[in-house]
This record gives C-alpha cells, sequence and structure tokens, in this order.
C-alpha cells in the first residue's frame, strides 16, 4: 500500500462535525528558481479538492498557486453522523490526483 | 516481443552506446540484470497504482477558473471569479489572521460569517501576482467556515469575499508580511 498523501480526521460535536486535512503537496508556484542551477522550478500545484459525504459534496474548491504547501484546510457542516464515510479528494495541474476516505468520529 | 527478446536488445544498445570498458561481458550482464529488476519494479507499480485507483478516469471537479487564477490585478481577479466586482462591505464575516508574519510563505487564513445562505467564500491576497487565492463551494449544509493556509508576497490585505443569497459581502485584514512568501519578490 502507497501512503496516502492526505491526513483526515473529521469529529463531530453537538451536530456539528468540523473536518481537517492536510495534504502533503509542493504546492510549486513555478516562479521559483533551483538555487544551484537557476533552473526555474516547474508548477506543481493543486487545482481541485473536494470533500463528499452520502454522496453529497459538501465542499468543492478550487486553488491557485498561493495555497501554502503542505495545504491544511478545515470546514465544519452539520446533519452528518458518528460512522459516516467522508472522503476528500484532490487533483493538481499535472493531473496527478489522490483521495482517502475516513470514518466520522 | 518477448521480455527476453527486449533485454537482449536493450542489453545490445548499451553494448553500442557504451564505450568498450575492462569490466568486459561481466559488466553487461549485471547492467541486463539490473534492466530485468527495473522492467518488474515498473510493472509492479503500474499493478498497484491500477488498484489504488489512480488510473480510474478523473473525478468530475468544479471547473478551474483560468481566467480568475491568471489575473494579475484585483479587479479583473475578483470579476472573472464572481461575475461581479461589486460587492457590500459587511461586518459579518470575520477574517482571523496574524497582524504580523515572518514569513509569508505560511498565513494562518480562517473565514467565517453570520451570514445566511452561503454559497461560495472566496480569498484574495490584493498585492500577489495573482491575487485569487482560492474559491470554496459550499453545501447547504456547511457553516459559512472555512479556516487554511495561504502564501502572501507582500504586506496587504486579505481580502475574503462570501457570497450569499446572491449577492456579494465583503471584508478586509491587513497582514504584514516580513519575508514574501511566492518567490518572486523578497523583501526583508
Amino acid at each position: 500500500m502507497i501512503k496516502s498523501s492526505i491526513k483526515i480526521r473529521a469529529k463531530i460535536k453537538n451536530g456539528i462535525t468540523t473536518v481537517k486535512a492536510l495534504i502533503s503537496h509542493p504546492m510549486e508556484t513555478g516562479l521559483r528558481k533551483e538555487k544551484n542551477t537557476g533552473q526555474p522550478i516547474p508548477a506543481k500545484f493543486i487545482k481541485n479538492v473536494k470533500c463528499v459525504s452520502n454522496k453529497k459534496v459538501l465542499l468543492d474548491s478550487q486553488w491557485g498557486v498561493a495555497i501554502s504547501k503542505i495545504p491544511y484546510i478545515s470546514f465544519k457542516y452539520s446533519g452528518g453522523n458518528a460512522g459516516d464515510i467522508i472522503k476528500v479528494s484532490w487533483v493538481d495541474n499535472t493531473n496527478q490526483s489522490d483521495s482517502i476516505e475516513a470514518k466520522v468520529k | 516481443m518477448t521480455l527476453n527478446n527486449r533485454l537482449i536488445n536493450s542489453l545490445s544498445e548499451i553494448v553500442i552506446g557504451q564505450p568498450p570498458c575492462t569490466g568486459g561481458r561481466r559488466h553487461f550482464i549485471i547492467k541486463g540484470r539490473r534492466l530485468f529488476l527495473k522492467a518488474s519494479l515498473s510493472k509492479a507499480a503500474i499493478t498497484l497504482a491500477a488498484s489504488t485507483g489512480l488510473l480510474l478516469p478523473m473525478q468530475a471537479y468544479a471547473s478551474w477558473n483560468e481566467v480568475a487564477f491568471n489575473a494579475n490585478n484585483l479587479q479583473t481577479a475578483i470579476k472573472s471569479a464572481l461575475g461581479s466586482d461589486l460587492s457590500e462591505a459587511s461586518n459579518k464575516i470575520n477574517i482571523e489572521a496574524p497582524d504580523v508574519v515572518e514569513d509569508g510563505a505560511l498565513v494562518p487564513v480562517t473565514i467565517s460569517s453570520t451570514l445566511e445562505d452561503v454559497n461560495t467564500i472566496s480569498i484574495f491576497s490584493e498585492k500577489n501576482t495573482a491575487p485569487l487565492v482560492a474559491q470554496f463551494e459550499l453545501d447547504k449544509d456547511c457553516e459559512a467556515f472555512i479556516s487554511t493556509r495561504i502564501k502572501m508576497s507582500n504586506t496587504s490585505n486579505i481580502i475574503a469575499i462570501v457570497s450569499a443569497g446572491g449577492k456579494n459581502y465583503s471584508t478586509r485584514k491587513e497582514v504584514k508580511v516580513t519575508i514574501g512568501g511566492c518567490g518572486n519578490s523578497q523583501v526583508i
């Protein structure tokens, strides 16, 4: 098994579920240059991040290069239950992608 | 072509491509073995990728707004991201971010709002080369709340625009940056 690039935690408290996700991704802007060679480092950044639970799209987001590397995102929603499966997925500008599923605690 | 044939072919390529070396025959055999290992490893990688769903067709995401993300001034970015550059200043949106950051590469930002019917939350950093940072489309079950970390190239305003009930509301907050975080300008 390849280790997923996403770490996710979803907790329910007083009917409100808080989802926190951390993605290991360089979020390279394409503006930086390699220190030794002066070669530009090609852009590599996440374009879309989506979060789905119970076949419902809770969050659909578009990102630019200005999201920090190792992106962190957190959001809250109501109407969830403990034990629900929540899925977070991303795709970047090089069409690389990843997703992970977790249970709401 | 069988694997054996391919190995022989690649071996002959090495023979042609490399100057005669003192290692002679033994050298080529080792090279051949490495190629064989490589071949089987990449096959394993493909199988693994297929089983973890990496080769499945891409899921449908919201289409990436290229015009808005490439816009190099705030007005254009806001207009292309939200369809209109008009927004009503609102005190019902709260931007939580530090007043001063040392490193603009990592500015924690939390945006929350007490507005009803929130559709999208967009974050702009006024002086970035491309001001639009991100746009979040929220389901009606979601709270008007987003927390993330952004890059800022200069001391400037973070602008949050919340689209709620068909109208755009905005709030701004200034963040002082001592080292830029976008790689193009290093302000110390």
